[in-house]
């Protein structure tokens, strides 16, 4: 409810200045099937209502992608790049960035390259046997995302400096300005096919949370449910970062404040993560674009609001933790 | 170490600072003097020149090979005098060779020392035997610094010259006096003043108000700009109009949203990026755009550097007449393709083919030719 009030208001604020007798009129023209060349329609409904959905897409896949990984790895310091889906899809974007792709490309080149990333951290955890698979699956992970790093740091040094190298760096700090209606209905259904098995798996993923040993003896195969929980979140995270950029924060910091607000059950925990990603992140890029005349890459505003913010929280009170 | 204090002293509260400095001065003098006296007779005694940045530096008389720190200042050392650079900073590509002279279009690529993602080792640089290092661009005290640092870690003369749009004039001057070519540098800044000054003229009725406001685009998604006072926008307030992108406190690349570009209401676009250039006409969003509705989004030629940016340098030249013409069509009649023959002749050592100007006017009409990959090696 409070989403969606949210996105109201986020909906009537922007640069060209819309009043709300316009909105109502321009959403009433839209219902009863009229089309207007006017720019009330071009800047609602292709410019800013396709971006408030984006922002709020976004923030719930990266917070719930958060959560699952926050779960599975039984440790509250990791993010959803912790197999290296973001620096992945970031290495996937400036190679699109370095061969001059048109933008479609990019961020296709985004998506395949983020998944790739993580398959290749699966494939080389899995081929070696050691006792704590959790753990030799997460050093490959910071392997891997390292070398995707340098390769992203070689390409930024071998790129044109006054054409590619700006959108590289744009690109890295993560924005939805340019998000267009296309690019979110391609991103949802990926989202939500990624979204399904979490929800329909809760109940086991809980159990996971005990530990492995816990988990097996509770009859849960825990190989194959870590498998599916990483392909789950690594989809919905690829699929997001391919149209927004790298947006940091949201998926560490979110998980945390909806443990401390619901504890950490993990069936508790997936639903009020998304809601609060999702508002979290569509308050924020109403910022980004609303600050100044200019953008405000959205990267550097989840960072500014949200580490003083969760710092505070932490200053409150540890009740829910565990 | 008590030497050390003193000269991190503020000079107002230290009197002994300045005569430290005036010691350490003295000092690297005769080392220099030293050097050149120990040198082979022939490289005659050293000059001393004041650079932009107001930094005194003693140069060779005679300075047969200059390194070129960055882009731009490959572009002011390659009109003035080619048969001193050392190389490229980078390589020139397939697209951009045939503008440039052939006898310089395959010197080595040594790397950028400044700027935007430096790749140069000072071994290289050294490597190159440069009597002179030569930075046009920021003369502010990052690059000050980094002049003086690269000056003394390689003995070699370091010069700044002040690379703003409109200081342009001054600094063919200043290095051409530098370099012994006064009389060239004389010529090339008559040129380029008589340029403005023609612009000028015409725009002085046209109060700024009346300009046409002109959004830059950059980036793949056309969505990345520089604000007004950023060195890659300069040229649109030289020719005449007004950039759209303004930002208080901001200068440089900026990013804006769609929606910003629809408040902002530019009456023209103008970018580089081919590949925008080809999206903004098909895209729905643009669709709705004044510039585009009205034709009036261009496309500027890069070849064999970019006419509005890319870098700023002398380049931008050209793209200022081609500019000044595309925002008042009237007051500027000029014909493109001789202002171009005419440029490309007297700054870029090459006589362009009719075809060649073919290609570069129907570039400048958003007829860009198909890029050939790989654009570089």
């Amino acid at each position: 409810m409070v989403l969606l009030l949210l996105m109201l208001a986020a909906a009537l604020v922007g640069a060209y200045p819309i009043t709300f007798g316009e909105f109502i009129a321009a959403f009433g023209q839209r219902l009863t099937g009229g089309t207007s060349q006017d720019k009330i329609h071009t800047v609602l409904f292709d410019i800013r209502l396709p971006r408030v959905f984006a922002a709020v897409v976004v923030g719930a896949a990266v917070a719930a992608a958060g959560a699952a990984y926050q779960t599975l790895f039984r440790n509250p310091l990791v993010s959803p790049d912790i197999l290296g889906v973001s620096t992945g899809a970031g290495l996937g974007a400036v190679l699109g960035i370095f061969l001059s792709l048109p933008v479609a490309a990019i961020q296709l080149s985004a998506f395949v390259v983020g998944l790739a990333t993580v398959g290749l951290v699966y494939a080389i955890a899995a081929l070696v046997h050691g006792r704590e698979p959790v753990l030799v699956l997460v050093l490959a992970g910071v392997v891997v995302g390292a070398l995707a790093g340098a390769a992203i740091s070689l390409l930024k040094i071998l790129a044109d400096p006054y054409d590619q190298l700006p959108a590289i760096v744009f690109w890295l700090l993560g924005s939805l300005s340019a998000i267009r209606r296309g690019e979110v209905l391609a991103a949802v259904p990926l989202v939500l096919i990624g979204l399904f098995p979490l929800v329909v798996l809760r109940w086991r993923i809980n159990v996971l949370s005990l530990g492995d040993e816990e988990a097996k003896a509770l009859g849960v195969e825990t190989g194959r449910l870590r498998l599916v929980v990483i392909a789950a979140a690594t989809l919905i995270t690829a699929s997001v970062v391919a149209i927004s950029g790298v947006i940091g924060w949201v998926g560490l910091v979110i998980p945390h404040i909806a443990r401390m607000a619901v504890g950490p059950s993990f069936d508790r925990l997936l639903p009020t993560a998304t809601l609060l990603g999702a508002s979290y992140l569509l308050i924020v890029d109403t910022l980004a674009r609303t600050m100044a005349r200019i953008e405000v890459p959205i990267g550097i505003l989840t960072a500014i609001i949200g580490a003083p913010f969760f710092l505070w929280l932490l200053a409150r009170g540890r009740e829910g933790w565990s | 170490m008590h030497l050390l204090v003193l000269y991190d002293a503020p000079a107002a509260s230290n009197p002994l600072r300045s005569s430290v400095k005036d010691l350490r001065r003295a000092a690297v003098a005769v080392a220099t003097a030293a050097l050149l006296l120990a040198l082979p007779a022939g490289i005659a005694q050293a000059r001393t020149v004041t650079d932009s940045a107001n930094r005194k530096v003693v140069v060779p008389e005679k300075i047969e090979r200059v390194f070129a720190a960055g882009p731009p200042a490959s572009i002011l050392l390659y009109v003035l005098a080619p048969d001193r650079m050392t190389g490229w900073p980078d390589p020139p590509t397939v697209e951009e060779r045939p503008f440039i002279g052939e006898k310089w279009r395959d010197l080595p690529a040594l790397g950028r020392l400044t700027g935007r993602g430096g790749t140069a080792n000072l071994e290289v640089v050294l490597k190159a035997k440069p009597d002179l290092i030569l930075d046009f661009g920021s003369v502010r005290e990052t690059y000050v610094s980094l002049a003086e640092n690269v000056q003394e870690q390689t003995n070699i003369p370091y010069v700044l010259i002040d690379g703003r749009f409109e200081a342009t004039p001054a600094a063919l001057r200043l290095l051409g006096d530098v370099l012994g070519v006064s009389e060239r540098g004389a010529r090339l800044a008559k040129y380029v003043e008589d340029t403005f000054v023609a612009i000028d003229a015409a725009l002085a009725a046209t109060p700024i108000d009346k300009r046409p406001r002109v959004y830059l685009a950059r980036g793949p998604d056309g969505l990345e700009t520089g604000v007004v006072g950023s060195i890659n926008t300069e040229i649109i307030e030289r020719a005449g109009g007004r950039n759209v992108a303004e930002a208080v406190g901001q200068k440089g690349l900026v990013r804006v949203s769609m929606e910003q570009v629809i408040v902002a209401d530019p009456e023209i676009i103008i970018t580089w990026d081919r590949n925008f250039f080809d999206r903004i006409f098909k895209d729905p969003l643009w669709a709705g755009i004044r510039p585009v509705r009205d034709g009036r989004v261009y496309l500027a030629p890069t070849a064999p550097f970019g006419w509005i940016d890319r870098p700023p340098s002398l380049n931008r030249v050209i793209g200022l007449r081609w500019l000044a013409g595309l925002f008042y069509p009237d007051r500027f009649p000029e014909d493109l393709r001789e202002n171009t023959r005419t440029f490309y002749r007297l700054f870029y050592h090459v006589e362009p083919t009719e075809p060649q100007l073919d290609t570069l006017i129907a570039w400048s009409k958003g007829q860009a030719p198909s890029r050939q990959q790989p654009a570089r090696r």
